[in-house]
């Protein structure tokens, strides 16, 4: 499976805003962390915000923070917003019916890794994938261990 | 919230309320009551009856009555994996549940289960059963070695 930037940076900046549920987080505070685009970033927050996960704060001081439930929204939840996870083939040409009943074989071999993928998507909550976070000693974005 | 919460090994006086439980969660899960009450003296008999010690079936007691329970056991070379640990029910009646019920019930299983020399504990759930793979992941579990495969025959 292949996220979207979209999807990536939505789930980096839920988890960012909801690992510290009372501060206000700027774009370019993420966007620096992480070493993406404010630019995209900033696209994104406005879908964050409009799906109710994020609130915008103006001012000096200004960001955004956390409005979503953290034990209810998944990560799928959040993908969801960005792009569905069905698997598409991409035939040539979508009108040749000979392969029929391979096609199907193979449509229905997607789907069902497709369904596995969802499920694990959406039985993991923001709370679980932080706290699993946490688990690896790591502070979420933080730079991993130098050996 | 979970101070005033007791995990013990389930006892034959139980048995009525492991029924009750299951009722409970069969309401919420498929909205129906389906009679289960064979399988459970089954199991009772095998897990809280019989010698317990790779047989777990343990009982949580909030505010003086049981509101969840947990069965398990360890086994070796079944599917061909070595020695681990099996959790094939947890379960919280409703009514309890946000209360730290299923994690401390999930916790106890693992540190007896560690005890008697289990150091990676698996189960199966219905993959429509949201609220216990939520649950299981939330303890830190993940999609394991085994496939489980079927087919309709």
């Amino acid at each position: 499976m292949k996220l979207t930037k979209a999807s990536l940076f939505g789930l980096i900046a839920v988890l960012e805003l909801a690992n510290a549920p009372k501060q206000q987080i700027s774009t370019t505070d993420i966007a620096d962390k992480y070493g993406i685009s404010t630019h995209h970033l900033a696209k994104v927050m406005r879908n964050l915000v409009h799906h109710g996960l994020a609130q915008a704060v103006r001012g000096v001081g200004g960001g955004y923070t956390f409005t979503g439930n953290l034990k209810r929204t998944t990560l799928l939840d959040v993908i969801q917003i960005f792009e569905n996870l069905e698997s598409v083939l991409d035939m040539p040409n979508h009108f040749v019916t000979e392969g029929g009943p391979i096609i199907a074989e193979l449509q229905s071999i997607t789907t069902e890794i497709d369904n596995l993928t969802k499920v694990v998507l959406e039985t993991i909550t923001l709370e679980t994938a932080l706290k699993s976070a946490m688990r690896r000693s790591l502070p979420v974005g933080g730079d991993a261990a130098k050996p | 919230m979970s101070d005033s919460i007791i995990i013990r090994d389930a006892r034959e006086s139980d048995f009525e309320a492991v029924i009750r439980i299951d009722e409970e969660i069969s309401i919420d899960y498929l909205g129906t009551v389906v009679d289960k009450k064979a399988y459970w003296r089954e199991i009772f008999d095998y897990y809280v009856l019989r010698e317990k010690d790779k047989r777990l079936f343990l009982v949580a007691e909030l505010d003086n009555e049981v509101a969840g329970f947990i069965v398990g056991e360890a086994r070796a070379w079944e599917f061909g994996s070595p020695l681990c640990g099996w959790v094939f029910a947890v379960e919280v009646s409703p009514g309890k549940r946000t209360r730290s019920v299923g994690q401390r019930l999930f916790t106890e299983m693992c540190s007896r289960l560690s005890r008697i020399g289990v150091s990676t504990i698996r189960t199966m759930v219905d993959i429509e059963n949201k609220v216990t793979l939520s649950f299981y992941r939330s303890q830190g579990m993940r999609t394991g070695r085994n496939i489980e495969l079927e087919m309709p025959i």
